[in-house]
């Protein structure tokens, strides 16, 4: 970016004064604890003259400091729903509060300029989002000069080099170009463009599943270091049930659209309930040969396994403290009498 | 074998697999070296390696990328990019040395036909431009000499055999119709179209979803029992592995480090490198510990590699790592690994608790699973 430009962008942007979602946790004491709420949310795409609706009366709680895992397969909705809270989705229906602030549909330039600094995303693919023309150094303080956060040129080296280092890379790597880096090298840098906002929130966005099972664990414990330092808010998408259990405190399983079952983490694995759950926890592969072998995987067929009704549609349920399942009154009454005979929460 | 390993093995109790009982040999591996040119330099990919594959098992090829695992099966098709040369050692397969074979020629009556391989994405296998149901038919006209009609009749079969519903009506479609897993399975019954006597599975799953992964590897390991075609599984994921394979290779830096059967890997890993990649399976992580993983890069073949090539990031080195290659040990008749740490004069060292608990770990697992089924059969 030239000088000139630069300048210009940082005159239009004061950072300012009043914070609006600092307001929003004002206002609402009461509810300060949960980040964001997304009530009765809808999401359709228009393809031609035909609406697919994606998501539809989406109710979702995220706390204040947590990692929620969202968990589901392919086409489930779950990236739907990441990029639906950093508005790159437009919500249809319903609203999305952040910090008890509206964040959907319309809302004021300020809010929305505000709101980039407040949430960020990691992305699935370190390849195809990091700009291939620019080096290192322009990617990581993009956000820094858009927004203006830094005293001065030396301030801002200052800023970038301290967060190379804090993510595993050489400062001298700054005049590199992602091309030159590894799959797990460049996922650190999407990470590091991340963090340097200081955001409140961040979506990571299926973050370790284009890398090897040994550089996973690096990009994991990274993410999971910068949540516990900042307390940070997390959405962690995945679609592997394993990898989202180290790191969630809650997890979200989603099936077409809906979710189906949110727990605490170690309860959803003691207590599964939902037979989408359960089909996806056998599904996650046993590094133990005489284990593995005997296991039986379950497939979830729901045509099959439900008979839902217009009179008696299925509802997302709090069964038990804060464990939640989606069924109708007969499944209800089939899951309580489970959960009696797994015994209580522990 | 030297007359040292002999002893071992005449010491070493007969468990398992008695000598008499060994399976067939399908392909020898020799002394393989395989080198490219790049930018007019030579350089090393394959360093020296050589194994077995048994007929009717599932040998798995475990490691990180760049430690060679695709460009060696690749030799076993001739699909080795163009500035690729074995450079040394024999392939033995049905008294015929691949390692010899040049032209296209030579290859016709073995690639695809003999010895088949699904790869990691189905879209860069299938042409995007011709329905599936030409792709299929295409091979069973070319290599069966089946008439238009039965090619199709047959097509239709396989795609049934490989579980995609609807077969029929699904015959005329293009690839950009299915969805990744539907594709992969596609590429299955192109690959078992020829009925290979080998089937190469270069990261079948890898882009799938944990759900698909699950109902691949069964398709797979079903129509091996089906087909007896014996298996080459490359992975990066040891996780996978342990339901499909017999035996295992793990490879790094150009060369297989450990070999032996799935027990012994998973049961009693020798190698660091091998201790490094269970551990830092997000399976085996707890929520209070940071999960385990494996400092640096992969060597870079640029340069020599003297010593152990994964001394630099191996926390178990010793000096001689740095210096000298190890040989390969035999621990078994089965087993066998390649580190300083299994010999003799080595110190003795533990292994991570996570991997020494391995197996009390899962077992506990697969009882919360049990538990959870119980119910659901009550």
């Amino acid at each position: 970016m030239s000088k000139e430009k630069e300048k210009k962008i940082g005159e239009q942007a004061p950072v300012q004064e009043l914070d609006i979602f600092e307001q929003g946790r004002k206002d609402h004491p009461e509810d300060d604890d949960t980040i964001v709420k997304m009530r009765d949310v809808r999401v359709a795409f228009k393809i031609g003259s035909i609406e697919r609706v994606i998501i539809n009366h989406l109710n979702l709680d995220i706390k204040r400091g947590e990692v929620l895992g969202l968990v589901g397969e392919s086409g489930s909705g779950k990236t739907t729903i990441g990029r639906a809270l950093i508005r790159i989705n437009k919500v249809s229906g319903g609203e999305v509060l952040f910090n008890n602030v509206k964040i959907s549909g319309k809302i004021p330039k300020k809010t929305e300029r505000l709101l980039k600094t407040k949430m960020q995303m990691i992305f699935q693919d370190p390849g195809d989002s990091l700009n291939d023309r620019a080096n290192i150094d322009y990617i990581v303080s993009e956000g820094l000069r858009a927004f203006k956060l830094y005293k001065d040129e030396e301030d801002r080296l200052q800023k970038v080099q301290q967060m190379m280092q804090r993510v595993g890379l050489r400062p001298e790597y700054l005049n590199r170009y992602p091309h030159e880096f590894s799959g797990g090298q460049r996922q650190r840098i999407g990470i590091a463009r991340c963090m340097i906002m200081n955001p409140e929130f961040v979506i990571a966005d299926e973050p370790i599943s284009a890398l090897d099972v040994s550089i996973r664990a690096q990009v994991l414990n990274l993410i999971r270091e910068f949540q516990q330092e900042r307390k940070m808010t997390v959405l962690f998408i995945a679609h592997d049930l394993s990898v989202v259990r180290y790191i969630s405190d809650r997890i979200a399983v989603i099936y077409a659209g809906h979710i189906v079952e949110i727990a605490e983490a170690n309860r959803l694995f003691e207590a599964p309930l939902h037979p989408y759950t359960k089909s996806l926890l056998s599904a996650v592969p046993i590094p133990d040969p005489k284990v593995e072998r005997k296991k039986k995987i379950i497939t979830y067929n729901p045509a099959e396994l439900h008979h839902y009704v217009l009179s008696d549609a299925p509802k997302l349920v709090e069964i038990e403290p804060g464990h939640f399942v989606r069924c109708n009154t007969p499944e209800l009454e089939q899951y309580k009498q489970e959960l009696e005979r797994l015994g209580g929460k522990k | 074998m030297s007359k040292k390993e002999k002893e071992i093995l005449k010491e070493t109790p007969v468990t398992q697999e008695p000598a008499s009982q060994e399976p067939e040999v399908v392909v020898d591996v020799n002394n393989l070296s395989v080198g490219f040119t790049v930018r007019g330099k030579k350089i090393n990919v394959i360093r020296n390696i050589s194994f077995k594959v048994y007929r009717g098992e599932t040998l798995a090829i475990v490691g990180e990328s760049g430690s060679g695992k695709s460009v060696t099966t690749k030799t076993f098709t001739g699909m080795l990019e163009k500035n690729g040369f074995v450079s040394n050692g024999s392939i033995m397969f049905d008294g015929m040395d691949l390692a010899k074979f040049k032209t296209n020629d030579d290859w016709r009556p073995i690639r695809g036909k003999r010895i088949a391989t699904i790869f990691q994405d189905p879209m860069t296998s299938l042409n995007p431009l011709l329905t599936i149901g030409f792709q299929i038919s295409e091979v069973l006209r070319l290599h069966h000499g089946l008439s238009k009609q039965e090619a199709k009749q047959e097509a239709i079969k396989l795609l049934k055999k490989v579980r995609i519903p609807n077969a029929e009506a699904r015959y005329d479609d293009y690839p950009f119709q299915y969805s990744g897993g539907m594709r992969q399975r596609v590429v299955i019954a192109i690959a078992l179209a020829c009925r290979p006597e080998i089937l190469i599975c270069d990261e079948p799953t890898t882009a799938l979803d944990v759900t698909v992964q699950a109902q691949i590897i069964a398709l797979i390991k079903e129509l091996q029992e089906e087909y007896h075609w014996t298996t080459i599984f490359i992975t990066h994921d040891l996780g996978v592995v342990a339901n499909v394979a017999n035996r295992i290779a793990v490879m790094y830096g150009g060369q297989i480090v450990e070999y032996g059967t799935v027990e012994d890997v998973f049961y009693n890993p020798a190698h660091p490198y091998t201790w490094a990649l269970l551990a830092s399976l997000p399976q085996l992580g707890s929520k209070d510990e940071a999960l385990s993983y494996i400092k640096g890069n992969p060597p870079s073949f640029s340069g020599e590699i003297i010593g152990d090539a994964f001394a630099p990031r191996n926390e178990y080195a010793m000096n001689i790592d740095f210096v000298k290659e190890p040989p390969m040990f035999q621990i078994s008749p089965t087993h066998c690994a390649k580190t300083w740490l299994l010999d003799p004069r080595a110190p003795k060292v533990e292994k991570p608790k996570v991997i020494q608990e391995l197996h009390e770990r899962m077992k506990r697992a697969a009882e919360e699973l049990k538990r959870q089924e119980g119910v659901e059969d009550e």
